[in-house]
Order: C-alpha cells, then sequence, then structure tokens
C-alpha cells in the first residue's frame, strides 16, 4: 500500500479551531448528548412502505397495546397546519391518505424509550392502494408532472450563432444525487416552557425555519417558539430545509404530552426519509469557432426534484447561475425543467445545483475536445471568462481571477510535464493508464434569493470586560465560531478567553437566514464587525468624557485602548467600568444587508452575486485496467481565498470540500429501485469516500488575489466552491479509460464507478 | 453479572450480555463521547479500545466499533472510551496533533479517530507511517476530506518514534499519550476473576459483527451466549497442517508469523477486508457461518481447500471438506447445536501459488462486488493443481469446480486460461444488485481469474493476450 501523506504543509500559524478543544476530548455536545430532562418521551417516525398510492387502512391497536407505548400522533393531532413546505406549501409534514415518497412519515410514536418506540413501530400494520411510480426526471416531464415552471436564462442568440460556428456537438449527461452522509443524523429535542412555550434545541442550519414551521403546524405564533442550536456534526445542505419536520414532530408531541420529547433519527431511517443532492438528466449543445471560442452554449436540465418543492426552485436557479462554469460564452440559451417524481424531496447540498450545471458544461467541451482531436484544456483555457464579461445573467464579471489561477496552476504545477509524464507512463503500461485533466470553477457568492442576504449580531459586554456573541451563524463543521470569535477579540483586542460565542438562539437572533450559500462569515461577520465598531464608538465616548481627551479613534489592543500606539491610563476593564458608571449602554444588536446585489426574476437578469470565487484544479490519477479500479494520483490547486482569514480553517473546507466533489463524480452512488425504494440504504451500500479514497498527493496554493470589498476581511468564502474541483476527477479517469480502449466512447454518465470504468475498459 | 474496567472506574453489571457495548457506554454510564453514526460497524464513531490482560502482565489493546459489540464481550476487559484517554487540563499527544492540524471540523468523527490513534500508540510497539493510517482505516470523516487527519498522523507518529527510556508504557505516560491511571490496569485487570461471561442458550454470537449489524434490537434483549468465552482460539501447525480455531480473528490469523510466511501478501491480502477495528472483532469461522455470498474468508479458505471441524451440544465432532459446507443461499450443512470448532488446511509449499484478488465501489472497508482466491501448484510448468473460488457470482461463495477441473494437467498460455474462462463462465450466475449488474460481475469474474495468472505467471501471459 502507498502511503498517502504526501500532503504538503504550507498554512501558515492562524488560529485553531475554537471548537477542537472539546471535540478531541469528546466533551462537545450534539443533540443526542444532551442531559435529558426527567420525564422524557422519545419517537419513532413510521415511514411509508411504498413510493405512491394512497392509505386504505391503518391499523395500530397491537402498537399501542405495547407497554410503555403513550401516544401514536398522526396529521389529526395537528392543531394549526399540516404543512411544511417552504418555498412552496406542498408537502404536508404527515401524510394523511395520499403517500408521494417511499419512507414519507405519516406518524409518530411516542413512547417511554426510543427501543419501544421502534418495536411499536414494527407492529403498526398499513394497507395502501398502489399508484404508478416516478423516479426519473425524464419520465416525470413526458408525463407533464412538475413541482415548479420551468426557467430559462439567455443571452445573445444562440440560432444565429450555431449557424456560424465550425464545431457543433451535442450529447447528453446525468449526474447522479448524492448523499449528504452528515455523520450526526438528523434530530431534535423540545421541552415545555410555561404557557405553552416550547424550547426546541434543534441540528439545524435554519433555525428560524424551524420556528417557522414549527409555529404554522402547531398553531401558535412564532415568539412562542425558541430554537437553539448548539452544533451541527454536519450538515452540508441536508440540515437546511430537512432538518425542520423532526424538530417540528417532537415540539408537536411536546405541545399535546406537554412533556420533554426526544427525536433523532437513526441512519436509515434518515437515509429513506430525507432528500439528497438533485440528480439531473441534461442535454446539451455546443458551437465553437476555429479557434475554438464557443459561440454558443444550449442545455436542457431536468432536475429530479422529487415529490415536493422544497428548495428545488432555487437549486434550479443555481444551476442556471452556473450552467456556464468559468467560461465566457456569448450566446446562451439554458433551461431546466423541475420534474416531480416519487422519491423523497430532494434539497440543498453543498454547491445547491451548481455543480450539476458545471458537469454539463465540463462534459460538452470534454466531447468537443475529443471528436475535434484537441486536449479539453486547450478548449478550457482559450473560453475562460475574462474582466468585463457578461454572464448569461447579466452580472457583470469583475475582479476576474480565473485566468490568473490557471495560469499560475499550470505553472506551478508544470502542466506540461506533468502531460508528458503521463503519455510516457502510458505508453510503457498495458496494464495501468494514467490520464489528467484540469477544471476550473467560478462560484457566485451570495443567496441568489436577494431577500435572504442580511444578518444580526448582538453583542453584549458584560460589567467585568468579559465579551459574549450571538449571531445567525450555526456551527457545522465550517469554523464560523472561531471566524465570529477572531473578528470579535481583534475588534475589542482582547484574548480569545475573554470572548464567547452562544449557540445560535432565535431569542437573541430573530428572522435568520440559514447558513448556506457559503454566506454565513460573510454576512454575520460582516454584522458583528459593525455591532463591535458601534460599541467601540460608545467606549471611546466614554474615555474622551472620562480623560477630558479626543478618544474617538483610539484603538483597542491587548486589553488596552491606544491613542496613536500609547496607551491610555484606562485599560479595556476600567473603561468598561467608567461606561457603565456613565449609564453608557454596553449591548448592541447589529445588521447587514449585502448592499448592491438584485435580480429580476421576469427577465432573468440583474446582479445577483456580490463576487465570485475563482480557481483551477489539476487531477491526475491512475487507472487499473485488469480491475477497474482506480487512484487518484494528485489534484493540484490554485484556490482564489482572497485575503484568508484563517488559512488552517479554509484549507481545511479546499480538501473536505473536494473530497465530496470526489465522492459524488466516483463511489457515491445512490440507487433506487423502479417502485421507489432506497436500495443504498445503509453504510455498507451507500460509500462515502474514505482516508484511502483521497489524492496521494493534495496541494492548494492560494492565489495571490485581493480579496473584495463584501467578503469579510476581503477573506472570500469557501464552504462550496472546491467542491467542483471534484468533477475533473470523472474527466481524469475517461482519459485514462481512452488510452487503453480506443474504442470507447465516453458516456457522461457520472458517477465513474469502478463497474462503469471496467465496463468502459473493455467497450467494442 | 458482567465485570470489567471502563476507563478508570469497575464496573459490575446485571445487563443483559446482548446489549450493545456502545448503548451501555452512552445511555447507562452516560459517557457521550462515543459518538453514533451508523451502528452498524462502517464509520468507527463510536470506537473504543479493549484492553486484554496477557499471559506476560501486559494489556493489549485493540480498537473496536462498540455499536455491534455486545457487552458480554467486555467480561474481564478494560474499555477505553474517548473520556478515559483525557488528561487533566490537557491534550493527549493523539488530541494535540488533531487539535494542531485543524483535523476537527464539526466534532462528530473526532472521538472515533483520537481513540483509534490512541490505541495505535498504545499497541505499537515500532511504528509505521502505513500502521498509523492502517489504524483509522475504520473511521469515516465526512468534513475534513482527511487531509488534516492525515498531517495529525503524521505528527503522532514522529512523536513515537521519539527514544522511549525506560518501559515502554512509562513512557506513554509520562510524555502524555495516556492518563496515569493506565500504570494500575495490569493489576486490576488479574483481579477481576475469569468468571465467564453468562451463556446462555439463544444466538451465538462470536464478534456480533455480522449478527449486531442485522440484529441489534432483538439481541439486545437476549443473554446470548458469546463464542469468545468459549476459547475457540489458537493458530498450531503440524506436518505442513495449520489448524485454527473458530475464534480467531481476522487481526489474529494476519498478524501471527507463521501465516505471514506461508502467505508472503497476506497483509496485503487482508487489509482488504473491512477495517482495523473489524478485523480486531470478526471471527474467521463468524464470516463462513454468515455465509454470505461474498464473504472474504470463505474465499480465501475456499481456494485453500480447509477442512472444518464441527462439534455438537455432546462434544462428539465431525469432519467436513469446506467445499461441501455451503448448499443454497445462506443454507448450510450445520445441525441444530453444532458449532465450528476450529478448520485446518494445508499450507502452501514453495511449488504453490496463492493469490486473493477482490473489488468493490470503495477499496477499502466495502463489500466485494467479487472476491476470488486461487491456489495454484506447478509442476513442470503445468497446472498440476488448482483450487479457486469466487465470490459475487452465486448464491453462495463458490467453490470453481469444473474450471478447476478443466485446468488440470494445463499449460500456463493465454489460450487455455481464456478457454478456462469459458468455463467458469458457464459456472457462475451472477445476479444484479447494488454491487453491480450482472454482467459487469461476469467481466469482473473473468478480470480477476484472469489476475491469478497475471500476478503470478507474468512471462506466460500479459493482460492484452488474454483479453483480446
Ligand atoms: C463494517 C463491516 C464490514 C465488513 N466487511 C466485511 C468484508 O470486507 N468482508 C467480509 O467477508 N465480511 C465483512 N463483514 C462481515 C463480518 O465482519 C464477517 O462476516 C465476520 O467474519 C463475522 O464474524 P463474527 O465473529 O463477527 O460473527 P458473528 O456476527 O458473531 O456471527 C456470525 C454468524 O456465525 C455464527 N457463528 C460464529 N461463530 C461460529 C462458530 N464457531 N460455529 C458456528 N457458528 C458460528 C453466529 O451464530 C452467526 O450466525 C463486515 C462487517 C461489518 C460490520
Ligand atoms: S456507530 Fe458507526 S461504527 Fe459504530
Ligand atoms: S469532522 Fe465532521 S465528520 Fe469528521
Amino acid at each position: 500500500m502507498e502511503t498517502k501523506s504526501k500532503t504538503q504543509k504550507k498554512q501558515r500559524p492562524t488560529l485553531p479551531n475554537i471548537d477542537s478543544f472539546t471535540h478531541v476530548r469528546g466533551q462537545s455536545l450534539f443533540v443526542d448528548d444532551m442531559t435529558l430532562q426527567e420525564g422524557t418521551l422519545h419517537a419513532a417516525i413510521i415511514g411509508s412502505t411504498i413510493a405512491h398510492g394512497y392509505i386504505t387502512q391503518i391499523d395500530y391497536a397491537e402498537a399501542e397495546k405495547l407497554a410503555g407505548v403513550i401516544k401514536i400522533f398522526t396529521a389529526n393531532d395537528i392543531r394549526g397546519e399540516n404543512q411544511i413546505g417552504g418555498i412552496i406549501p406542498d408537502e404536508p409534514l404527515f401524510a394523511e391518505k395520499d403517500i408521494h415518497f417511499w419512507g414519507q412519515p405519516i406518524g409518530m410514536i411516542i413512547a417511554e424509550s426510543d427501543f419501544i418506540a421502534r418495536k411499536a413501530r414494527s407492529l403498526v400494520k398499513i394497507q395502501y392502494e398502489e399508484l404508478p411510480v416516478i423516479t426519473t426526471a425524464k419520465e416525470a416531464k413526458d408525463k407533464g408532472q412538475f413541482v415548479a415552471g420551468s426557467r430559462t436564462f439567455q443571452l445573445g442568440d444562440c440560432e444565429q450563432a450555431f449557424k456560424n460556428c465550425e464545431y457543433i456537438f451535442e450529447g447528453e449527461t446525468f449526474s447522479n444525487g448524492q448523499e449528504h452522509l452528515y455523520l450526526e443524523t438528523q434530530g431534535a429535542y423540545a421541552v415545555p416552557m410555561e404557557n405553552g412555550n416550547i424550547k426546541i434545541t434543534s441540528s439545524t442550519q435554519g433555525p428560524t425555519a424551524v420556528q417557522r414551521t414549527a409555529a404554522r403546524v402547531l398553531g401558535i405564533p412564532m415568539h412562542k417558539i425558541e430554537v437553539e442550536v448548539i452544533r451541527l456534526g454536519g450538515g452540508f445542505g441536508g440540515k437546511e430545509d430537512q432538518a425542520t419536520p423532526w424538530a417540528v414532530m417532537a415540539a408537536l408531541a411536546t405541545q399535546v404530552l406537554n412533556q420533554p420529547v426526544k427525536l433523532v433519527l437513526n441512519r436509515h431511517d434518515d437515509l429513506h426519509m430525507t432528500g439528497k443532492r438533485h440528480p439531473y438528466e441534461s442535454s446539451f449543445k455546443i458551437g465553437l469557432n476555429k479557434e475554438l471560442k464557443i459561440m454558443a452554449y444550449q442545455a436542457e436540465f431536468l432536475q429530479n426534484a422529487g415529490a415536493a418543492a422544497d428548495l428545488s426552485p432555487a437549486i434550479a436557479e443555481r444551476t442556471l447561475f452556473h450552467s456556464t462554469n468559468a467560461y465566457f460564452v456569448p450566446n446562451v440559451q439554458t433551461s431546466v425543467y423541475q420534474c416531480k417524481t416519487n422519491l423523497p424531496p430532494n434539497t440543498a447540498f453543498r454547491g445547491f445545483g451548481g455543480p450539476q450545471g458545471m458537469y454539463v458544461i465540463e462534459s460538452a467541451i470534454a466531447l468537443a475536445a475529443r471528436e475535434i482531436g484537441v486536449p479539453a484544456h486547450r478548449i478550457q483555457e482559450i473560453n475562460l471568462l475574462q474582466e468585463g464579461d457578461e454572464f448569461s445573467y447579466g452580472q457583470i464579471a469583475k475582479q476576474v481571477e480565473a485566468q490568473n489561477s490557471w495560469q499560475k496552476a499550470k505553472q506551478s504545477y508544470q502542466l506540461q510535464k506533468l502531460e508528458e509524464e503521463v503519455a510516457a507512463f502510458n505508453k510503457q503500461n498495458d496494464q495501468l493508464k494514467k490520464g489528467l485533466a484540469l477544471m476550473p470553477i467560478a462560484f457566485g457568492i451570495s443567496f441568489t434569493n436577494t431577500r435572504m442576504n442580511h444578518a444580526r449580531a448582538l453583542v453584549h459586554i458584560y460589567e467585568d470586560g468579559s465579551v459574549g456573541i450571538s449571531t445567525a451563524a450555526v456551527e457545522m463543521g465550517q469554523g464560523v465560531n472561531t471566524k465570529m470569535l477572531q473578528i470579535a477579540s481583534e475588534q475589542f483586542g482582547l484574548p480569545l478567553h475573554k470572548v464567547k460565542l452562544e449557540p445560535t438562539n432565535t431569542t437573541r437572533v430573530a428572522n435568520t437566514s440559514p447558513s448556506a450559500a457559503s454566506a454565513t462569515a460573510d454576512l454575520n461577520g460582516k454584522a458583528l464587525q459593525r455591532a463591535c465598531k458601534v460599541l467601540k464608538a460608545r467606549l471611546c465616548l466614554a474615555a474622551s468624557q472620562h480623560l477630558n481627551i479626543d478618544a474617538s479613534d483610539a484603538e483597542f489592543h491587548n486589553e488596552q485602548v491606544l491613542i496613536k500606539d500609547k496607551p491610555l491610563s484606562l485599560d479595556w476593564y476600567q473603561l468598561v467600568t467608567e461606561a457603565l458608571n456613565q449609564r453608557i449602554c454596553l449591548s448592541e444588536n447589529s445588521h447587514y444587508a449585502t448592499p448592491e446585489i438584485h435580480f429580476d426574476k421576469g427577465e432573468e437578469k440583474g446582479h445577483p452575486f456580490a463576487y465570485h470565487v475563482y480557481g483551477t484544479a489539476i487531477i491526475t490519477c491512475t487507472l487499473d485496467c485488469i480491475r477497474g479500479r482506480y487512484n487518484i494520483d494528485a489534484v493540484q490547486i490554485v484556490h482564489d481565498y482572497g485575503q484568508s482569514m484563517n488559512e488552517g480553517i479554509d484549507l481545511g473546507q479546499v480538501e473536505g470540500g473536494l473530497a465530496q466533489g470526489i465522492g459524488w463524480m466516483t463511489m457515491e452512488e445512490i440507487a433506487y429501485g423502479a417502485d421507489g425504494r432506497l436500495h443504498s440504504n445503509a453504510l455498507s451500500t451507500y460509500k462515502v469516500p474514505d482516508l484511502f479514497s483521497t489524492p496521494d498527493i493534495l496541494d492548494t496554493i492560494a492565489l495571490d488575489s485581493l480579496g473584495h470589498e463584501m467578503a469579510i476581511k476581503k477573506s472570500k468564502a469557501v464552504g462550496e466552491p472546491p467542491l467542483m474541483y471534484g468533477i475533473g476527477v470523472y474527466f481524469a479517469i475517461q482519459n485514462a479509460i481512452s488510452a487503453f480502449n480506443p474504442k470507447y466512447t465516453p458516456q457522461f454518465n457520472s458517477p465513474m464507478t469502478p463497474e462503469k470504468a471496467l465496463m468502459s475498459l473493455y467497450e467494442k | 453479572m458482567i465485570t470489567f474496567l471502563l476507563n478508570n472506574e469497575l464496573i459490575e453489571t446485571e445487563q443483559k450480555a446482548g446489549m450493545t457495548l456502545l448503548d451501555f457506554v452512552r445511555y447507562n454510564r452516560r459517557k457521550k463521547g462515543s459518538k453514533i453514526g451508523c451502528r452498524e460497524g462502517d464509520c468507527g464513531a463510536c470506537t473504543v479500545l479493549v484492553g486484554t490482560l496477557q499471559q506476560d502482565g501486559q494489556v493489549s489493546y485493540r480498537s473496536i466499533t462498540s455499536c455491534i459489540s455486545p457487552l458480554g464481550n467486555a467480561n474481564g476487559k478494560h474499555i477505553v472510551t474517548i473520556e478515559g484517554t483525557n488528561l487533566d487540563g490537557k491534550l493527549s499527544r493523539a488530541q494535540q496533533a488533531m487539535y494542531d492540524n485543524y483535523a476537527t471540523q464539526c466534532g462528530f468523527c473526532t472521538p472515533g479517530f483520537v481513540v483509534s490513534l490512541t490505541g495505535y500508540c498504545l499497541r505499537e510497539t515500532i511504528p509505521t507511517k502505513e500502521g498509523i493510517l492502517d489504524a483509522i482505516s475504520g473511521n469515516i470523516c465526512r468534513c475534513t476530506g482527511y487531509k488534516s487527519i492525515e498531517r495529525a498522523a503524521e505528527q503522532l507518529y514522529q512523536e513515537l518514534l521519539l527514544p522511549s527510556s525506560n518501559g515502554r508504557q512509562s513512557h506513554l505516560i509520562a510524555k502524555g499519550f495516556i492518563p496515569e491511571y493506565f500504570a494500575t490496569i495490569p493489576e486490576r485487570l488479574a483481579k477481576i476473576k475469569d468468571n465467564d461471561a453468562p451463556r446462555g442458550k439463544e444466538t451465538p454470537v462470536a464478534g456480533g459483527t455480522d449478527l449486531y449489524v442485522r440484529h441489534a434490537d432483538r439481541l439486545t434483549e437476549e443473554a446470548v451466549s458469546l463464542f469468545q468465552a468459549q476459547h475457540l482460539g489458537g493458530i498450531t501447525i503440524k506436518n505442513g497442517l495449520c489448524t485454527i480455531g473458530a475464534g480467531v480473528t481476522a487481526t489474529e490469523f494476519m498478524e501471527h508469523p507463521d501465516m505471514n510466511l506461508a502467505f508472503p501478501n497476506l497483509r496485503q491480502h487482508l487489509l482488504l477486508l473491512s477495517s482495523e477495528p473489524i478485523r480486531n472483532m470478526a471471527s474467521l469461522a463468524g464470516n463462513f457461518v454468515n455465509a454470505s455470498p461474498i464473504g472474504d474468508m470463505s474465499i480465501f479458505f475456499l481456494a485453500l481447500d480447509a477442512q472444518l471441524q464441527i462439534e455438537n451440544k455432546e462434544g462428539k465432532q465431525r469432519v467436513l471438506p469446506f467445499r461441501s459446507f455451503y448448499k443454497t443461499y445462506k443454507v448450510y450443512d450445520l445441525q441444530e447445536g453444532e458449532f465450528i470448532r476450529s478448520f485446518s488446511f494445508k499450507l502452501p509449499t514453495a511449488a504453490q501459488h496463492f493469490n486473493f484478488e477482490k473489488v468493490c465501489k470503495r477499496q477499502h472497508l466495502d463489500i466485494a462486488s467479487v472476491n476470488s482466491a486461487a491456489l495454484i501448484t506447478l509442476e513442470d510448468d503445468r497446472i498440476a493443481d488448482i483450487h479457486c473460488a469466487l465470490g459475487g457470482v452465486a448464491a453462495i461463495p463458490l467453490y470453481l469446480e469444473k474450471t478447476c477441473q478443466f485446468l488440470k494437467g494445463s499449460d500456463i498460455s493465454p489460450k487455455s486460461i481464456a478457454a478456462a474462462n469459458d468455463v467458469l463462465q458457464s459456472e457462475i450466475s451472477p445476479i444484479s444488485d447494488v454491487r453491480g449488474s450482472a454482467d459487469y460481475k461476469r467481466l469482473l469474474a473473468r478480470q480477476l481469474f484472469f489476475a491469478h495468472f497475471l500476478q503470478h505467471f507474468p512471462n506466460q501471459v500479459s493482460l492484452s493476450a488474454l483479453t483480446s
């Protein structure tokens, strides 16, 4: 076995992840770790065992008889509305009669223990009348089944442009879904407070979504529900909207029984009952001129939305935003159909539809390159975005780093030499073949729904000078807690242990957007910066007053207050005391809303993104042509962090995102039966990358870019973009297959499992 | 009563032996550091260490996944959870390495990694870079992409290389790899009487790695009987005949010096079997009786033409060729009350060539799409004898009766091997499932069959000659 720890250590020492200390000691708290209150009850969800049809009869008698069973909940127990749809109200909490996907919640058993609840569940007898099941987007489209209307983006005139193209190619692609596989399953703990108020601790990326939906279902105002999030054991989009039903169910049981209720899904239920990354069936038409410039690009995306809208409309939109990836194409026409099928409602997943869009244009380029007989990277390079280019949605590309990152990658990693090595290797070996591919990315940062781009931060300076911070940011591993702490401790010039980050809570910071779209640190960080600045200004005023000087531009360092680098006679702590003596408010709640952005959905034009993140990856892999197994030799990246505010954390996002991208493109294969039942329903049948599936060498060089004013401390958002480097792995393996089998006709059908690789190697 | 040490504490419990160790630790003892990611042994979030007192008075530590381990198997052992590795007010070396390298993101997988790494520190006298990575081969992380964890492992490895002064354990304590109380464990374990965990009469469990994945809820309520407690261990060699006790784990087999002499590639082969914590629990006979058509050890020992020693309740023994053990899907020749005591096989000689192949979606910690093993005996460049087994292509782990017969006396040439493949294809009947389509499995069966020859006879056959 080869050792795989050749990764170079490049990061500068930066602030360690502040949550790490309790993580490594096993002392961090997740929902399932909370100390339970006396009388806590446990829940198990009854899920449908058909994918489409209606319930004809349910027999709860035996389950109810089981000792320890408290109550079985159904839609009839809901006091408010049986509705959890976020964007479109099309999804009940509990099915009443109609069933639209396998695993759809029908009811909930509340029992004294989780063991009893599960046992009771196995005693419930349900009869169904089955209806035909649709599992593919194509079939849904043919039958006119959609969760929402189609969308089309247009730039220039494709029809006209194709007439003048030297080369035109058409093709079809499929990219499979992807299970989030957050290591902590979905869960919530609801506790009754007085007066019918309920406190929910939820593993959610969207505390406000939980609060809003719980209020709707329970039929009570939002202020009666407090949602708290300590941290998530991974989210990746899977807990943006889909953490909600479980929290609402726990709250519902608490409302009715007036007892604490804990609901943590086991892995099987989680896999069966929750949605995943959307599978896409797409078709494209690409036209190039003699110089290999892409003159026209058309694509039709069939998004497999599943049984309800969930976040599909927003995800479909992002597919269109990213359908030309990091390239400038003067004539573009892209459409997306949101197809309604009998799968669990598919949902957000890191990249949010962007990766699916990019995969199609990369496929189109790969096909064109093969047919024309040039390396794909020639076409990629010629078409990279330039300053001032227009995206198909009207935004003008500014501070473009596409060329910079590409050229830097080519030079730093010696692309030409790599290519020669691959060619030489392939000449010498008949059992092993190498493949190489490049993957540039351009990813827009902001919620594409403009109204969601805002956040607030609440900062208290306590009378002893210690500081407490609340924001809307949810910590799920992305390190946002550390970044927030960095901002506050820097602003106030305080050591880290004097600043505390509070759990995210809807009573401290209300009406929030979920932690998603890579924008959490930007939005919340900017709000936090503002709050700190306001408080500093007040402290300066207090200092001026007290010392009778002008301290309005005093600075805060090392627990000191400085004017022109000279400390005042008051240190931080004394100044805090003095400010309180002067009855000055040392709490501040600040608001930030991203400026400039807008988007007109009628015209499908606007300026939806604060900025874009760029980068380029070079991927090499080796394919075992006896067994169809492959190894990723190296992924060498130049990434545009802007001015990274924490390289340790940001590098972690690049490496972690890449691994998920690799998984999506290689081994992660979601399999549904024709009856809509999930076959890849355990970790033994759904494989995510392990230690040995990562590249032998993973180098990341930071592109020396200016960053962006709208990025917090000019440190660009980093959560989602790196996932898309993984797309290049598909094409690297494809190139290795072609090196072995000249008869291979490339198919764009991801993931490239060892099965597909082997079948392709021996395709005749 | 089940008696054991949990971290620094003596546990005497009347809980049922069939309860999982994880549930006991988390919900009974409220040690919440061990996390639940899957309850199937597939993620490592629940990893704990099991310390066993050796004859030399030392305690040997192994990692296991507590979610599929019966509480009864903890009897007489030292169980170490993440909490049991914590030092007062500062981080242990493994923890520090994870901390320094940003190797934690959401933190949910982290305790499992730390426990696995600590186990490696405790066990390994000659650390290697490969070994320390194998130690975390059963731990899945969805956030980090592993590179930061590799850097942490590298840092820890470097620290382990530093020369140790006095005794190894006191060195580990002095340098902060483990807490001080570990020094007291051997003595305290010795005091626990070998009272044998309660033996029920229901389901017999060995490692539990197969049973608990399928039947944890049922077993939780049972006083299962535990094979491990019955001392079915031991590997002995007599006149070239090797006998292996049914309770021998995959790890024991893989690390046995004589086995490594007999099978020079044993380590590479066995590393394809599940992950380190699973190998630490999984018994070889459990793999046979699991009767999965793709059981790796079944395929391995079918190709060695092993004989099973089967015993009934009265102690009466019979011997059965492993080849005739399997009947149809999950049906095998074991009567009510019978169990496998041991099995034996002839160690390969210099004239024999053994090879094991396995392909799955993910190379490690995955179940095979197809696996195969072959033992080829050469005489004068001809195949004097061959035993070949193929998994994933029939309802049972398949011994390739006809193909082997066909090849006896044959030369090793592309033509005869390709012709043997035709026979092989007529012997198998793969079905399409989540591990691959029937067509794929047929192709893969051919390729792995070829691989045995490509591996050992590269001068006689080449890939292009075989597949053209
Ligand atoms: C995460 C994970 C990964 C795995 N990966 C692999 C893999 O890569 N390859 C593979 O082949 N398997 C794999 N397995 C399956 C399993 O680990 C093996 O089959 C293992 O060898 C079973 O041994 P055990 O001692 O744990 O069996 P147990 O679960 O204890 O028992 C299995 C069956 O054998 C019976 N049994 C046990 N011992 C005897 C005996 N002496 N006589 C009669 N009956 C007996 C039991 O009653 C039971 O029916 C994996 C399992 C897990 C959980
Ligand atoms: S919980 Fe996943 S291995 Fe135990
Ligand atoms: S840090 Fe989240 S799973 Fe590993």
